[in-house]
């Protein structure tokens, strides 16, 4: 449990932060809340020449209204998000959604931006921003750029993120008192501190599901049978389709798909107030 | 008034919740100045031939000061428990072949513990795989040996040779059966394990070690070193949590001494959560058929019990103890046959140990399904079944079927008790409604009787008491506490005799060198034997007292008395007459008690637990609502002591019928080896637990003490499975697996649906 020597780093800026990373390629690796980059370094499964800490950068540190958006700063503490007053208004299923991570350690030192980049599957804060039909603000030296979350992931622990890229900021649509169909988040867990074995995301008739493949994943059917008129009944019962769940010691494949329906359904009836 | 019986806070408390306890690898001993740091190189494989060692690179690594392989040892490979196959022995450092995952290889001492990791990297070890045999009954097939030249993987046999009776179940209106698996538990405590060691110019060497016996441990690593054991000596610091995975001396230990020897140095070793996963005995791991038969009356006649039980790969205690779940078998029932065997087979997996309960809940989880299943079958309560075949009160002493004398009972008012204080017959009523109204929760009840066995190894402990000219008390014992509060319970039973109150008295414990004897902390000894020895010590202490001071007080000694006010000698029914304090006869003569109690026998306390458990019907997720638990161990020293032992002992209970399981992969590979997939319990998958009171004195000691450190394990494992499979009775389920995880919750139901179909 003693990772491999590594050098460590604490730049004052996202620009300097930029250029050390640019510096140093693909031996350099940044640290944020470190809740999941560190556990992997103890196992020594990574083993960084240069640790880039940003876990200090107040830049990336704010959650605000701006334009038809909130906008989130990637350093922003799970317990920020799940305290934070401006999402409590204008997006609630995200601080609903980062109040089950973990335990309150793992809320106060992991990071939204960490918890996008990192790309488990497992994860829930992702599959909610990509119900919330969010994007994520990619930087480098060579500029900045915005990625639709939908467009974000392309497999277990990747993303279209280059490696000279740094997320600095999560925008999520304000919606506020003009939800439509409500919101509602369900996480299946064994323990109540556990990761998900299934979680389903509900916001504006969009669903996310956490677990059910190699990234978060839109149930598609389901929006799609919402959209045109089915009962939450019939729509949940597709939430499984085009998604391809894992084996492990908590559920087969099979028992995440009944899952992944009987969460839809519950979510679903949750959001539309019933 | 008495202290005994009062809810004294907890003297250790403060140190421990202030500056901290000092563990093993926080010590900065002197002795310790300088200590290399080891590391052990595992192996990543179940079962392998090493083909190839090379350590030169690692040799090389900075701050490496030596690299040992099983051959630069000068060790043989050695029998670690004598009471198994004498031939499946454990090689310090495996040089030929491993048979586990996580088995030492090879040893790394560094200067410094960062340097450690990094040069183990560099040992390359060449393996060629073999099978790995995991499952029990691929094992006792025998087609795979982990240890060839031995030519069977049966590492003990417990009445395995017996006939089986064939008219076990004549006359029997009724016989049900079941193969049950009692599921492969980690210990898995706070504090890993760790080891000091350093040698003295006087050929002795000092062994400091998280363990629950400093003695047993000192044997151990004399014997297995072919020391004299006059020439170990083992100090325990704070050992922050054992649960029977920490009884007696590890390998490691022993091979820390040893390459404190080949270097010449101290040298230190604590391990890592990782490294405790799958280097730490282990616990139950038991597959069990059970068969029992009756009378549609509700009256059992005949039970039987196989066990075929895992020792892993090198037998350990683990190979004995399906002996206790035969000897507890019949548990609280007056059964007339019964027939029960065990085989323990060595697997390509982690060794397997006592784990708080040793046997004993293996052998209520059996005995308790079957009653389940026994009732389940006549149509009858399940709590009825149990109060009609449990032994009457009047019956004790009581020579089970299981061959055991059980001391004192009273089941069926226990179980009366805790039917009562769960409300049982309004619970059924909401069952039955719920189960009616077709709601998504359903309601499970799960009633448990058990009798278990503590004090059950060493009967005898010792103790001594001594006064200081100041006042202040020593006690020293031979028990071993890791969180039970021996310092407060051990000081209140002196203070019963001296009046001394218990600030002033320093309980000592773990250090063979202070205390030559004793058998330290396990199957809820303790009190029984330890406690009620420090309680004899301080009243031989008090007599002794009275003969000096009668000669002081030129009175009769018959006449003298204990004013506990002060902690004097009186002479009685005369005051203002002349008193002499123990600190005053401690200033002309050293006043200081030796003294062993042997109870000669274990005692036998019992209980009946109610578990009432929620299910979601569509998710097969458990809650547990309520505990109910009345836990009988005699008269109570100490309230929060006792009911704090409980706590955690249903946890733990609760926690194997839901949660936890060490899982491997075909090829042995632990699954479950983080504690992010382990399924150790938090308070949030807890219910608070309604503790009921009785208290049956056992006559084998005179103050009545009987055991509770396991009572929770033993009683609350199989009210909760229990009650898990009867939430889902009317559906036709008759029994789940521990643990009762979602996964399997709802997969009995989608068979249980299509049965009906
Ligand atoms: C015990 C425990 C329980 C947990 N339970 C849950 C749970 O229930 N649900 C859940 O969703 N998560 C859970 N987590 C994960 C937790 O949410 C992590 O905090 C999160 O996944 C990663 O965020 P971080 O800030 O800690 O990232 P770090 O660990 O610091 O980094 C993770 C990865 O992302 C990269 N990275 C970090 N920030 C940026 C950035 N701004 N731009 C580009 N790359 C970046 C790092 O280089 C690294 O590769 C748990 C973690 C632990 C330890």
């Amino acid at each position: 449990m003693i990772p491999v020597g590594f050098d460590y780093a604490r730049p004052d800026s996202v620009d300097a932060a930029l250029a050390l990373i640019a510096e140093h390629g693909e031996d350099a690796t940044i640290l944020a809340g470190g809740h999941s980059l560190l556990p992997v370094m103890k196992l020594r499964l990574a083993a960084p020449e240069l640790v880039i800490d940003i876990g200090r950068l107040t830049e990336l540190n704010y959650i605000r209204v701006d334009g038809d958006d909130v906008a989130i700063g990637a350093g922003s503490r799970h317990r920020e998000v799940e305290v934070s007053e401006v999402l409590a208004t204008e997006v609630p299923l995200l601080p609903a959604v980062a109040r089950t991570v973990g335990d309150p350690q793992v809320r106060h030192r992991g990071t939204i931006g960490g918890s996008l980049a990192h790309a488990d599957p497992a994860s829930d804060l992702p599959a909610a921003v990509l119900a919330l039909n969010g994007m994520v603000v990619l930087r480098s030296p060579r500029g900045e750029r915005s990625v639709p979350i939908t467009q974000f992931y392309t497999g277990v622990f990747s993303t279209v993120k280059e490696p000279d890229e740094l997320i600095v900021e999560i925008r999520v649509p304000r919606a506020g008192a003009q939800l439509s169909q409500g919101w509602a988040f369900e996480k299946f867990t064994r323990r109540a501190n556990d990761w998900a074995i299934v979680g389903v995301a509900v916001v504006d008739g969009r669903v996310g599901l956490v677990n059910m493949g190699s990234t978060p994943l839109r149930a598609s059917a389901t929006e799609a049978a919402l959209a045109d008129g089915a009962s939450i009944e019939d729509a949940a019962a597709l939430a499984d389709q085009a998604t391809d769940p894992p084996a492990d010691t908590a559920a087969t494949p099979q028992y995440r798909r009944h899952l992944a329906k009987v969460l839809t359904r519950r979510a679903l009836q949750t959001a539309s107030g019933g | 008034m008495s202290i005994l019986g009062t809810r004294v806070v907890r003297t250790e408390d403060p140190v421990f919740l202030t500056r901290g306890a000092t563990y093993t690898d926080d010590l900065t001993d002197e002795r310790l100045t300088g200590a290399l740091h080891l590391t052990l190189v595992r192996s990543p494989l179940a079962h392998a031939r090493i083909t190839a060692i090379d350590v030169e690179a690692a040799r090389q690594a900075p701050g490496v000061v030596a690299v040992y392989t099983g051959a630069d040892l000068g060790l043989d490979p050695v029998v670690l428990f004598p009471g198994a196959n004498k031939g499946m022995k454990r090689p310090w450092l495996a040089t030929e072949k491993v048979r586990f995952v996580g088995e030492p290889v090879a040893a790394v001492l560094t200067e410094e513990l960062y340097q450690g990791p990094d040069a183990a990297e560099l040992v390359e070890i060449d393996y060629d795989p073999l099978p790995a045999v995991i499952d029990l009954r691929a094992a006792a097939t025998d087609e795979v040996l982990l240890f060839e030249d031995v030519g069977t993987n049966t590492a003990a046999g417990h009445g395995v040779d017996d006939e089986p009776a064939a008219d076990l179940f004549d006359g029997c209106e009724v016989v049900v059966g079941h193969e049950i698996v009692n599921q492969r538990l980690a210990a898995a405590p706070l504090e890993t394990r760790a080891a000091a060691a350093v040698w003295g110019s006087d050929g002795r060497v000092t062994v400091f070690c998280s363990n629950q016996n400093a003695q047993g441990a000192r044997d151990e690593i004399a014997r297995w070193l072919g020391l004299d054991r006059d020439r170990v000596h083992v100090i325990l610091p704070d050992v922050g949590g054992g649960f029977g995975a920490k009884i007696g001396a590890d390998p490691e230990f022993a091979l820390v001494a040893h390459l404190a020897k080949l270097s010449d140095r101290p040298v230190r070793w604590s391990e890592s959560r990782s490294e405790n996963m799958t280097g730490m005995l282990q616990g139950r791991a038991q597959r069990q058929t059970i068969t029992i038969g009756g009378g549609r009356d509700g009256r059992v006649k005949a039970y039987r019990l196989d066990i075929l039980a895992d020792a892993g790969a090198y037998p350990r205690l683990g190979a004995f103890l399906p002996q206790f779940t035969r000897m507890m078998a019949p548990g609280t029932y007056d059964i007339e046959r019964l027939d029960t065997r065990a085989r323990v087979v060595v697997t390509n997996t982690t060794s397997i140990g006592a784990y708080r309960g040793a046997g004993r809940p293996e052998a209520t989880a059996a005995i308790e399904r079957a009653m389940d299943l026994f009732a389940a079958e006549i149509g009858m309560d399940p709590a009825e079944v149990r109060k009609c075949n449990v032994i009457a009160p009047d019956k004790f002493p009581f020579t089970s079927k299981g061959g055991v004398e059980y001391d004192s009972g009273e089941y069926a008012k226990a179980i009366d008790k805790a039917l009562e204080a769960a409300g049982y017959a309004q619970l059924r009523a909401e069952q039955a409604a719920r189960r009616e109204r077709g709601d998504a929760k359903l309601l499970g009840l799960g009633v448990s009787s058990y009798v278990e066995i503590t004090g059950g190894g060493a009967y005898a402990e010792n103790a001594s008491v001594e006064v200081h000219p100041d006042g202040t008390v020593t006690v020293l014992t031979g028990t071993s506490p890791h969180g039970q509060g021996h310092a407060t319970a051990w000081a209140m039973l002196a203070s019963e005799h001296l009046g001394v109150p218990i600030e002033k008295i320093t309980v000592r414990h773990g250090d063979t060198d202070l205390i030559p004897r004793g058998s330290g902390t396990m199957g809820s000894r303790s009190l029984q034997t330890g406690g009620v020895a420090v309680y004899q010590a301080a009243g031989e202490l008090v007599e002794l007292a009275k003969q000096r001071a009668a000669e002081l007080l030129e009175a009769n000694v018959d006449d003298l008395e204990v004013d506990k006010e002060r902690a004097a000698i009186v002479v009685r029914g005369a005051p203002g007459a002349k008193s002499v304090t123990f600190a005053q006869l401690a200033e002309q003569e050293r006043l200081q008690v030796d003294t062993v109690w042997d109870g000669q026998k274990p005692s036998f306390p019992f209980g009946a637990h109610v578990a009432v458990v929620e299910v979601d019907r569509e998710t097969g997720k458990v809650t547990v609502e309520r505990l109910v638990a009345v836990d009988d161990a005699g008269p109570v020293l100490n309230p929060l002591l006792f009911d704090g032992q409980r706590h955690g002992g249903i946890a733990q209970g609760i926690s194997q019928a839901l949660l936890e399981e060490v899982v491997y992969d075909s090829e042995g590979q632990p699954l479950t080896a983080t504690f992010a997939d382990y399924g150790f319990p938090s308070a949030a998958e807890l219910p608070s637990f309604d503790l009921v009171d009785m208290q049956t004195p056992t006559p084998i000691n005179p103050l009545g003490y009987k055991g509770v450190g396991e009572a929770g394990t033993i009683g609350s494992t199989p009210a909760v499975q229990s009650a898990v499979v009867d939430a889902l009775a009317h559906l036709g389920v008759r029994h789940i697996d521990m643990p009762t995880t979602p996964l399997r919750v709802w997969e009995a139901i989608q068979t249980a649906a299509k049965g009906a179909e």
